[in-house]
């Protein structure tokens, strides 16, 4: 009986990760369509490839979790639970957006779903996840923060800043590494000498793993183990290297030159957790997902340009 | 009006920022400080003697030298309804936390719509004597003036000191709190309960009718001397302190330009695109067309701040050349009026080492 339950709930979890994994390729591979009718006019950094670390790291939070992230992160606000409608109405500059159309595509926020914002300045997010983290440390609050970023912020030295302050200080927080092994056209070989994340953070005394599948269901694994030695045994911070791929450009809706070379190769997450799901959950997934993303296009499109006195609007708070 | 205690004792400056930092921390639990060097003995000069031990070394924490990330921190616990006091032991140290202030902090309200707040004070000292030089005298205040989204306030008395700091640490807003290094020491009446000191509110010092002068940070000390100096020659000066740097009290500068007719600004500061040049251009677009103004701005010499007392004697517009300016500026030429000498003692009884 324990036995079927687990794999119930395991069954469950692997549907739920499907569900957010094919949601999210789904939503972004439809900007990329809607991308070259010029209705977005702003840069937008699809996640198209590596999902899979926002949405197995995020099934392992609770809403009251908090996470900050970067410019490329529509995957991380969807699988965290924003909102699609005011994400969609963003990004059309509309005043119906998450930010009222200020923000766009990189910097969405959803403070009621513990998302904190996203930044368009490399590693600029990292120690607000740590100040953050000691708010939740001193007012011995029972949730965690988490801190994305990609490979390209490992070089900033306020990342350094960081971890030598969450490792000194026991945060309890997560830094998650979604190392696509790219910032833009750059290899990581030609700016890293030490190209281990993980053993490098590892110095600042905190546990740290690298994670080579590019699978949810492992990064989830991993997350809500760190996440309960957080609560349970009050251990902090940890770091997670997530070796992933990104199939688009850096910025902008076009397949990455060498995709062809690069599809041949990998093993894409949605395709192995495609075959581990039913295809009658498969079918309503598709169905919902598609009524869900025609009516936030349609909420995007009719909804309204922010008013010209709120340009002068939220200055000062 | 609900009874208060309006008795008021004299304190220095440094007493004041601490008096206003323990009433905070007492009345709200999320304030806290935090800094290189804060829970030292030395405590800041002062400004955060003791506080350690009455509030914890969570409320008082003395971190890493890593500038840029302390300001995320701040910020990130800002986010977390905290309300950080961050400490720079010298103004010059805040240029490694740019982008941290200007790039994510200042922007963030805007930048969201609305759904994040920053309330984070980040006081400031600026340097100055005893071979201070180029890397530890640094006065920035015009940078954070250019930016939307940050509050510069520059409080020069100990009552300003403390209202000031009171309204920085309530404000929602990231707030660059700039303090002077000569100002630390000066004494004056300071009320013992909490009291607010309001943003973009100016400040007449000294009433006047025969010229403005507005100083800012520590020039305003000196301001006041060349004002007495002037008085001997039966000339009176108006001293503003605009206090509130960003947001600006024009307006009370305004009113006293057009009764007086004549105005110099003295910065603590350099003056190419600097607060003296920002107010001096909000005079004239608000004064226009009106009746003649003369104009003058003072400040730091154009160049490095150098080490050798000769030359750093020369680098700071000092009383006799300001009270000198203001004359000749009355009276439209050069002159060879010579002010009296006013002693500047907290510059010359300075011995360091910071």
């Amino acid at each position: 009986m324990k036995n079927e339950n687990r794999k119930s709930n395991k069954t469950k979890l692997i549907n739920n990760l499907y569900k957010s994994l094919y949601r999210i390729r789904t939503i972004e591979e439809k900007i990329a369509l809607i991308y070259p009718t010029d209705q977005i006019k702003s840069p937008v950094h699809l996640s198209i490839g590596q999902e899979a670390v926002t949405v197995g790291a995020c099934a392992a939070l609770l809403e009251a979790d908090v996470v900050f992230g970067t410019y490329r992160g529509h995957s991380l606000y969807l699988a965290k639970g924003g909102d699609l409608n005011g994400m969609m109405a963003e990004l059309y500059g509309k005043s119906t957006g998450v930010a009222g159309g200020k923000g766009g595509s990189m910097h969405l926020v959803d403070t009621n779903r513990g998302i904190m914002g996203m930044s368009a300045v490399v590693a600029t997010t990292i120690p607000q996840a740590a100040g953050y983290a000691y708010a939740f440390k001193v007012r011995k609050q029972n949730n965690i923060v988490v801190s994305f970023f990609g490979d390209g912020a490992t070089e900033e030295g306020v990342f350094h800043e960081t971890l030598n302050f969450a490792a000194l200080k026991k945060l309890p927080m997560i830094f998650v590494c979604e190392n696509n092994q790219y910032a833009v056209l750059s290899h990581q070989s030609e700016r890293q000498s030490n190209t281990n994340i993980a053993e490098r953070a590892s110095v600042y005394g905190m546990h740290s793993e690298k994670i080579d599948q590019n699978d949810p269901y492992t990064i989830y694994e991993k997350v809500n183990w760190a996440r309960n030695q957080i609560i349970e045994k009050g251990r902090g911070p940890f770091f997670f290297e997530c070796m992933t791929e990104r199939y688009r450009e850096h910025v902008g809706p076009s397949e990455r030159d060498d995709v062809k070379t690069l599809s041949a190769e990998i093993v894409d997450p949605l395709q192995q957790l495609s075959k581990l799901v039913s295809s009658d959950f498969k079918q309503d997934v598709f169905k919902e997902v598609d009524l869900e993303l025609k009516q936030a296009i349609n909420f995007a499109e009719k909804s309204a340009f922010p008013a010209n006195d709120s340009l002068y609007k939220d200055v000062y708070a | 009006m609900p009874k208060s205690n309006i008795s008021t004792r004299s304190i220095s400056y440094a007493e004041a920022i601490n008096e206003a930092t323990r009433q905070l921390m007492s009345q709200d639990e999320s304030v806290f400080v935090l800094g290189i060097g804060v829970d030292d003995p030395r405590g800041i000069y002062g400004t955060t003697s003791n506080l350690s031990s009455e509030f914890g070394q969570d409320r008082v924490v003395n971190m890493p030298l890593a500038e840029d990330a302390i300001t995320g921190i701040a910020s990130g616990s800002s986010m977390a309804g905290m309300r950080p006091i961050m400490v720079h032991e010298r103004m010059d140290f805040m240029l490694l936390a740019m982008n941290q202030l200007i790039n994510v902090a200042a922007k963030s309200h805007y930048m969201y719509g609305g759904a994040i707040k920053i309330p984070m004070v980040i006081r400031s000292i600026i340097g100055r004597s005893w071979g201070q030089g180029a890397q530890h005298s640094q006065a920035l205040h015009s940078f954070f003036m250019h930016v939307p989204g940050l509050k510069v306030i520059a409080p020069t008395t100990p009552y300003d000191a403390k209202g000031a700091l009171v309204s920085s640490v309530k404000d929602n807003n990231p707030v660059i709190f700039v303090e002077h290094r000569m100002l630390h020491n000066y004494k004056g009446q300071v009320p013992k309960d909490m009291y607010s000191v309001p943003f973009g509110k100016a400040r007449i010092l000294r009433a006047g009718h025969d010229i403005t002068i507005v100083g800012i940070s520590h020039a305003m000390v000196e301001c006041i001397r060349a004002a007495k100096s002037l008085a001997t020659s039966s000339i009176s000066a108006e001293v503003i302190d605009p206090i509130s740097l960003s947001p600006l009290d024009v307006q009370t500068i305004c009113e006293s330009v057009e009764k007086t007719g004549n105005l110099l600004i003295v910065d603590n500061g350099w003056t190419t695109c600097g607060a003296s040049a920002e107010i001096m251009s909000l005079v004239i677009e608000n004064v226009q067309g009106q009746d003649k103004v003369n104009m003058k701005r003072m400040g730091f010499e154009f160049v490095t701040s150098p080490t050798t007392k000769i030359l750093e004697d020369l680098y700071y517009p000092d009383s006799r050349r300001i009270a000198k300016a203001a004359y000749d500026l009355l009276m439209g030429k050069e002159t060879d009026w010579e002010p009296d000498v006013q002693e500047s003692p907290e510059i010359d009884e300075f011995k360091g080492p910071f």
